[in-house]
């Protein structure tokens, strides 16, 4: 006997339904448990304060310090050359070997999973360059890690710059880097930022490439070339060795207003961006 | 009369289709020249060999001389930067940059190194003045040239290449979407403009050829079919298509 | 600026463009260069098949790694694919589209969290939940790989809704016009078209899954022994990497970055086939 469509029909829509019902409702406990539990925590003076007993007590400020060096190194860093990398497929030169293979460097690079960022960091950062674990090595292999993002996204901003624009500044004269710096960047300026923002939330979350690379110093660093711990590290180390289940859940609140303050700026600015398209 | 355009054999590829096959012509200097012609038969692309444009696409070659005030604007030591101050574009959508109506207009001149805020000033009261646009702008100089008008947006690009200071005006369909009252004004600003400028106004409305140009040329499936003074082209030509053509009995 | 000129704009640009493939290849190389020496005295086959990891004696089989790796991906395409996808039809095909528009970003938001506050949480709920009703220790291959699907449905439901919207709406409508209800169509005639893209998120999951350390080494139990149950404890290969790497020396440190190559040409060839895929479908549109 055949079931009428009309009846798979619901029963799809049913099924289907739930399952995406499921995928949110998990999704969201997170951030609510989370945020629960650790809100109470999160105050004024355990940010700002130091940490006492290894974590056990007191605040998390060095973290605090960490979580937003390293990722401010990164950004440096990688935002230059990512976007060197697109306005130099967009606008200079024409699909070729080349540019495939560009892509596919970028997109491979995309996928390398963060332990063996955190092994190459640590074999070439600390240990073959002399850099130690210290911020240094950290930016540098986040640099690394957020590429890939950058030139995405920006590329992406870029193309969306109507080709109309850049006829009219070359027929006034213009050079294709006059073009470039007159017309093209200031236009595709949200989007830019926007993969910068993503480049940046995803630094602020990353454990295993930063213990390897910039090490779990709980002192304040002075310089570059110290060790420090950010808040993820610290967060994975209060959970797993126990030290403080209380702290842990107020660092991971920490972290996750952080990484979601970040990317939420991201999502604004892309939509702001597109709206002035249109 | 002198010629400002003498072009020779003039050939152009783009990915290996022949689009203009050995056209010769030369273009007065100070007149304006109309370019009539059905959709597709190179007008566009000849205007833009006269500026080098066409070297933005990819795929495009071209063979033969183009020689301005004598001299080839082809040749290896010719900089086409260097050029396109020289000769100036109108395109047929306007295209006004994101930017202020005065930023538009001292976009070119600031590129090529102008920096005197006072002569700026007044370049920008010339350029908006010659292209009939100063009284309806002078106002608000600092709001976003998109906010302006069709009609008034494609007068601000037209202000935006005087502002160059060029020897030529290229203009490639410059009335195709607008109203007839900005359209009055686009011409009687061109048919000003002549005086001091060589203008080379593509045209698919052979009405507007008739009225402003001095000279016509009637191009078809990219050859020059026939040249000659405005009143001529209209009234008398030499060939039959050309006849054709401007009777309407095809296009 | 001035000084440089077009031409050294260009230049440098052209520097910059190699970044990405610099950095690949550099990566490639150090990992190589550490860890090959190491597979090629010691031998591929001992190092993948046996099941003997002692490094004081120096003994490197990882096998019960390679094991709890595959198993905790297989898990987690279990849990994660299906989800995945039908909650990707559900929003681009059947719900409406504002709520698709908020509910999809929604999502992707949520995959910006830390691996570390999944792992966490699998700690702190998932784990002690399958003790109790299930038995075992809790921290399981169970607990990795619900965790891990849920880690990857992001991503999945992302891509997905994407590649499902990119199917002409001329298909749907010519399936409609045939008499076909909303959800045959669907299910013969879109996901049809939609099939590499689909696929590819799951191999994009894939990927994910298999790199993922943290949050696996905070509920998979770190036990080093091939998995007999769901809710035996496991130790996969980013896990046994980083939980060892920090004092590991000479020969045993080889053995990781070792095990580092392995898992660098598992996931590159697995992300190349993906990206093949879904550049292949942008380049037909």
């Amino acid at each position: 006997m055949r079931i009428p469509p009309r009846f798979t029909q619901h029963g799809a829509i049913a099924l289907l339904g739930g399952g995406t019902l499921v995928t949110v409702i998990i999704l969201v406990f997170i951030v609510v448990f989370v945020l629960e539990k650790g809100l109470p925590v999160l105050s004024l003076s355990f940010l700002f304060s130091n940490p006492e007993e290894m974590g056990r007590a007191g605040g998390i400020f060095p973290t605090l310090i960490g979580t937003i060096v390293l990722p401010l190194l990164a950004i440096l860093i990688a935002t230059p050359l990512g976007l060197g990398t697109s306005v130099y497929l967009t606008e200079y030169t024409r699909e070729s070997r080349i540019t495939k293979v560009i892509r596919f460097g970028t997109d491979c690079l995309a996928g390398i999973p963060s332990i063996i960022f955190g092994l190459f960091g640590f074999i070439f950062f600390v240990t073959t360059l002399g850099m130690g674990w210290s911020i240094l090595s950290g930016g540098l292999t986040l640099a690394f890690m957020i590429l890939p993002t950058i030139i995405r996204t920006s590329e992406e901003a870029i193309k969306a710059v109507p080709k109309s624009y850049r006829d009219v500044s070359f027929s006034l004269g213009a050079t294709r880097w006059q073009t470039v710096r007159r017309v093209i960047l200031p236009n595709a300026l949200p989007g830019i930022l926007t993969g910068v923002m993503l480049g940046i939330g995803r630094s602020i979350g990353e454990t295993a490439a930063v213990i390897f690379t910039a090490g779990s110093s709980l002192r304040l660093p002075s310089s570059i070339f110290d060790s420090t711990r950010t808040m993820a590290v610290h967060f994975y180390i209060l959970a797993r060795e126990g030290i403080s289940s209380e702290n842990a859940y107020g660092t991971a609140a920490a972290l996750i207003i952080a990484v979601l303050l970040v990317n939420l700026t991201a999502y604004w600015l892309m939509h702001w961006f597109i709206s002035r398209r249109s | 009369m002198t010629s400002k355009f003498h072009i020779q054999d003039l050939s152009v590829y783009f990915h290996g289709i022949n689009v203009i096959q050995h056209l010769s012509l030369q273009i007065p200097d100070k007149e304006i020249l109309g370019i009539i012609g059905p959709a597709s038969s190179g007008k566009t692309t000849f205007l833009r060999v006269l500026n080098r444009m066409n070297e933005l696409e990819q795929g495009s070659r071209v063979e033969g001389r183009v020689l301005m005030d004598g001299e080839d604007i082809y040749r290896s030591e010719c900089d086409p930067v260097k050029l396109r101050k020289r000769v100036g574009m109108v395109f047929a959508l306007p295209v006004p940059l994101p930017m202020s109506i005065y930023d538009n207009i001292v976009y070119g001149p600031t590129l090529a190194g102008a920096s005197n805020r006072h002569r700026l000033d007044e370049l920008v009261e010339k350029s908006l003045k010659d292209a009939f646009l100063w009284e309806e702008v002078k106002d608000r100089l600092k709001t976003s040239g998109l906010r302006l008008s069709g009609g008034q947006q494609q007068r601000l690009c037209l202000a935006r290449v005087l502002a160059m200071q060029p020897e030529v005006i290229l203009l490639d369909e410059p009335c195709s979407g607008l109203d007839p009252i900005s359209t009055t004004k686009i011409e009687e600003a061109l048919t000003k403009l002549k005086q001091d400028y060589t203008i080379i106004l593509v045209t698919n409305n052979t009405k507007q050829a008739a009225r402003i140009s001095d000279n016509t040329a009637f191009f078809l499936m990219g050859q020059l079919i026939e040249i000659g003074p405005t009143d001529r082209i209209f009234t008398a030509p030499r060939e039959k298509t050309t006849n054709d053509y401007v009777t309407g009995r095809f296009g | 600026m001035k000084l440089l000129g077009e031409k050294g704009v260009q230049k440098i640009l052209l520097v910059t463009a190699f970044s990405a493939i610099s950095a690949l290849l550099l990566i490639a190389l150090f990992i190589i260069k550490e860890g090959l020496p190491f597979l090629i005295t010691y031998g591929l086959g001992d190092f993948l098949l046996s099941s003997d990891w002692q490094p004081q004696s120096g003994k490197f089989g990882i096998l019960p790694m390679v094991a709890a790796s595959l198993w905790v991906t297989l898990g987690a395409m279990i849990v994660g694919a299906p989800l995945g996808v039908a909650g990707a039809i559900f929003l681009s095909e059947f719900a409406p589209r504002p709520v698709m528009r908020v509910i999809k970003p929604t999502i992707e938001l949520l995959a910006a969290i830390p691996s570390v506050v999944y792992g966490f949480i699998g700690v702190m709920v998932l784990a002690p939940l399958i003790r109790s009703s299930l038995g075992g220790p809790g921290l399981s291959l169970l607990a990795a790989s619900i965790i891990l699907g849920i880690m990857i449905l992001p991503t999945i439901i992302s891509i997905s809704i994407d590649s499902i919207l990119a199917v002409p709406q001329s298909y749907r409508e010519g399936s409609l016009a045939l008499g076909a209800t909303v959800w045959q169509t669907i299910h013969m005639v879109t996901i049809r078209a939609a099939r590499s893209g689909i696929i590819a998120s799951i191999i994009l999951g894939m990927g994910r899954a298999i790199g993922e350390t943290m949050a696996v080494i905070m509920v998979a139990g770190n036990a080093v022994k091939i998995p007999r149950s769901a809710l035996d404890s496991v130790r996969s290969l980013t896990a046994n990497i980083a939980l060892e790497m920090s004092y590991a020396t000479g020969l045993h440190r080889e053995a990781l970055f070792a095990t580092g190559v392995i898992l660098f040409v598992v996931i590159i060839t697995l992300n190349s086939i993906a990206i093949l895929a879904i550049r292949k479908r942008v380049g037909k549109r």
